[in-house]
């Protein structure tokens, strides 16, 4: 069992969550994920982790509440414990070397974005960190963002509430125009990745995604998370999450994350209707 | 516990029934198909009785040559046909850990039975299933009355085991024997590997396995999931700063194989095992109880020839698929498969296209519409022996189907062994292990599928056994 040791809701839906787990914690790098059950019918999910303290023993991560996997955790507490948590897994992202670097972290992504820059801060690159939402209730880490000796924090909103009011892409297009870039990487919702590609391909920018495909084991054995790259097939959990951006088959991952729409909307809604927690 | 007493001696001479061979009872096909309860029922104590009074009981019993772990076949069957059903299942535990499970599972046609002298002109005898009646004669029991094999003098030392499947499993009870400490680690978070994850609860229910394990708890087998090893600890950091004197890699063959056809990657194509894990691991056929879903196919087509192609289609069966093809490219005869589980799926539905050669896999808006096949003849013995298929020309056709399920084999997982570097491996990845387990690593040994690819349940667990005989050996050489 992992007792759970932090827990704050950082908007409407989205919540962090620390974990007591000492072994995972004295390995976790950045952009690498763990996979946690919630109880004894959960199923596995992945979650990169947002941020770890291998001396205190404890690791966490950022979800948002979407079906009932996140629903149920969103209503576990400090003091409470998940029944499996294991990692870290994944290869961690590549930070040594890349010189100017851009991160756009978007939505929930800014979780995975947080860590990643703060190690490539911490491995001598300079890096612009561009932080993405629709609006400002759901704009999150920003202190965090801006306690990192950053080149610059740009933040950006759908409507202007927080920031510039512009998608992500229009400050990173800035950038790889200026010639200030030697590399960017991208993490958030996949259309998003997916445009931020598209974005750098234009300028040659080398551009690494953080991926989040299904998985069932995270482990290799299940291939539930392959990702053509490059025309090659990768695994997302042993051969990732990171990718070259400009190789990923982006339609067909989003088209692979909506196997299971329906029969996520069900069991939600059927937990909603058991649970008398539910607002 | 009664001692096992010696074999022979004093026991007046057997005389054997000269009866047919016993059969498993089990449910009817149309019934069974539907749920997930077990299909074969189990001798009861008096089919035991009469299936054991076939055995010759000869001199040179070679049925014991014919088992991967050299149970005294002749011995346990004497004791059920003198009704001393717990010295039974302890000559049995003396050489298997989990016979509850091989009794279900192992090829026994291949191996004892295919060893048996009354094979020659007529049925051997069923030594298969009366193993399982006896091992479900032990689990049937209240748990002090269980067969405990015995454990060894505490020596101080302390192994660490990757993996409990059978090769993990076997390896650690045999480590208690010789009165080392045995710590399991376990990735996923359920104990028994593909008995687990692998296996389908009609074939193998997982409380069987989860009462053998339990047995080894009691024995002092120390288990502990959501480890990865290679991952949350190396096999360094277990020799050193974990403490342990050994450890044996037991974490099988890992990365499912696909064909690398066009539209692999459409939705409602599946590894089998992703289907199987959903299904036995996760309980996706309780979905929404169990949080797991699978999709449920209404036409799926299974490539492949193996038990997992079998498991996966006679699956697919229950969770509901009105039709299920099998899609092999040889002919049935050379199906790896075990003739029962062909025999069953069959009876179960399962409609076998032979002889077809899967050329790309059709879909629509992201989901699967089709496998397009190619019929295939039967030309020339490769260096697998069997003949090898050849192509027939324009006989390319279509199976309607909305799920493909790919079962043609796995491949060496690299998380263990990319983070132990001095671990010699073969060309495709698999580690390089002698007869007795022994790596190119002092300390650490292996045996299972990632030493010697896809096998079955009883040749891991013989190679774990004979693992556990070395590390002992390198244990005391070393302490010496």
């Amino acid at each position: 069992m992992f007792t759970i040791i932090h827990k704050r809701q950082l908007s409407e839906s989205v919540f962090e969550m620390g974990v007591q787990a000492p072994a995972i914690a004295r390995k976790a790098k950045a952009g690498q994920f763990l996979m946690l059950r919630v109880d004894e019918n959960g199923e596995r999910i992945p979650l990169t982790f947002s941020d770890w303290s291998a001396e205190e023993g404890w690791i966490r991560f950022i979800f948002m509440r979407v079906g009932k996997t996140t629903h149920k955790l969103s209503h576990f507490e400090v003091g409470d414990a998940l029944v499996d948590v294991v990692g870290p897994l994944g290869v961690p992202t590549h930070v040594d070397g890349l010189g100017r670097v851009a991160v756009v972290g978007g939505g929930v992504g800014a979780a995975v974005a947080y860590p990643v820059a703060r190690a490539m801060v911490a491995a001598g690159n300079e890096v612009t960190v561009i932080l993405g939402a629709r609006n400002d209730d759901l704009l999150i880490l920003e202190d965090e963002f801006k306690a990192l000796p950053l080149t610059e924090l740009i933040v950006c909103t759908d409507d202007g509430s927080a920031g510039r009011k512009d998608l992500v892409t229009a400050p990173l297009k800035e950038l790889s125009a200026a010639g200030v870039l030697d590399h960017a990487m991208a993490i958030g919702p996949v259309i998003m990745m997916k445009f931020c590609a598209a974005t750098t391909k234009e300028f040659d920018v080398p551009t690494t995604v953080s991926l989040n495909p299904i998985m069932v084991d995270g482990t290799g054995m299940c291939g539930a998370c392959r990702v053509t790259v490059g025309g090659e097939t990768k695994f997302g959990c042993v051969d990732g999450p990171d990718f070259d951006g400009h190789l990923v088959d982006f339609e067909e991952l989003m088209s692979r994350q909506r196997v299971y729409v329906d029969d996520e909307r069900l069991a939600d809604a059927e937990y909603s209707r058991e649970c008398s927690c539910h607002k | 516990m009664p001692q096992v007493d010696a074999p022979g001696g004093e026991k007046p001479r057997h005389k054997p029934s000269r009866g047919p061979r016993v059969a498993m009872p089990e449910r009817p096909a149309a019934e069974r198909a539907r749920d997930f309860d077990e299909v074969n029922l189990g001798y009861t104590q008096e089919q035991a009785k009469a299936e054991a009074d076939r055995c010759l009981q000869c001199k040179n019993p070679t049925c014991i040559e014919g088992c991967p772990v050299n149970i005294d076949i002749k011995s346990f069957i004497r004791h059920i046909i003198d009704a001393e059903y717990a010295e039974g299942v302890a000559v049995l535990k003396e050489r298997n850990a989990l016979p509850a499970v091989c009794g279900r599972v192992c090829p026994q046609e291949e191996q004892c039975e295919a060893a048996c002298v009354l094979g020659k002109k007529g049925q051997p005898v069923a030594i298969g299933r009366l193993e399982r009646w006896l091992g479900d004669f032990d689990l049937a029991c209240e748990l002090g009355e269980r067969c405990e094999p015995e454990v060894g003098a505490d020596t101080g030392l302390r192994v660490a085991v990757v993996g409990s499947g059978p090769a993990g499993l076997a390896c650690a009870g045999e480590l208690r024997r010789f009165g080392h400490g045995v710590t399991v680690f376990e990735s996923l978070h359920a104990l028994g590997g593909v008995l687990t994850y692998g296996i389908p609860e009609f074939r193998l229910p997982k409380a069987i396995v989860q009462a053998e394990i339990e047995m080894l708890g009691i024995m002092g087998v120390e288990f502990v999931t959501d480890v990865v090893v290679g991952a949350t600890y190396t096999v360094d950091e277990l020799l050193t700063e974990q403490g342990y004197d050994a450890v044996f890699v037991g974490n099988g063959a890992g990365l499912p194989v696909f064909l690398g056809i066009s539209g692999e990657n459409l939705n409602g194509v599946y590894s089998a095992n992703e289907f199987l894990t959903r299904v036995n691991l996760m309980r996706g056929y309780e979905f929404p109880k169990a949080d797991t879903p699978v999709w449920r196919g209404h036409k799926v087509a299974v490539i492949g020839g193996g038990n997992v192609a079998m498991d996966s289609a006679r699956t697919a069966k229950r969770l509901g698929a009105e039709d299920v093809f099998l899609v092999y490219r040889r002919s049935e005869e050379e199906m790896p498969a075990r003739k029962e589980e062909v025999h069953h799926a069959r009876e179960e539905g399962i409609e076998f296209k032979m002889l077809c050669s899967p050329s790309r896999i059709e879909g629509h808006d992201g989901w699967v519409t089709g496998l397009v096949a190619t019929r295939m003849e039967l030309g020339e013995p490769d260096e697998s022996g069997r003949r090898a298929p050849v192509c027939v020309l324009d006989s390319e056709f279509t199976i309607d189907c909305d799920t493909v399920i790919v079962a043609v084999g796995t491949r060496a997982n690299p998380l263990l062994t990319k983070t132990t570097p001095d671990l010699e491996l073969t060309r495709r990845g698999y580690i390089m292990a002698d007869e007795q387990g022994a790596t190119s690593k002092p300390g650490v040994f292996a045996g299972g599928d990632i030493v010697t690819g896809s096998a079955t349940v009883i040749l891991a667990m013989g190679a774990g056994k004979r693992a556990a005989q070395a590390i002992d050996e390198w244990l005391v050489t070393r302490s010496q």
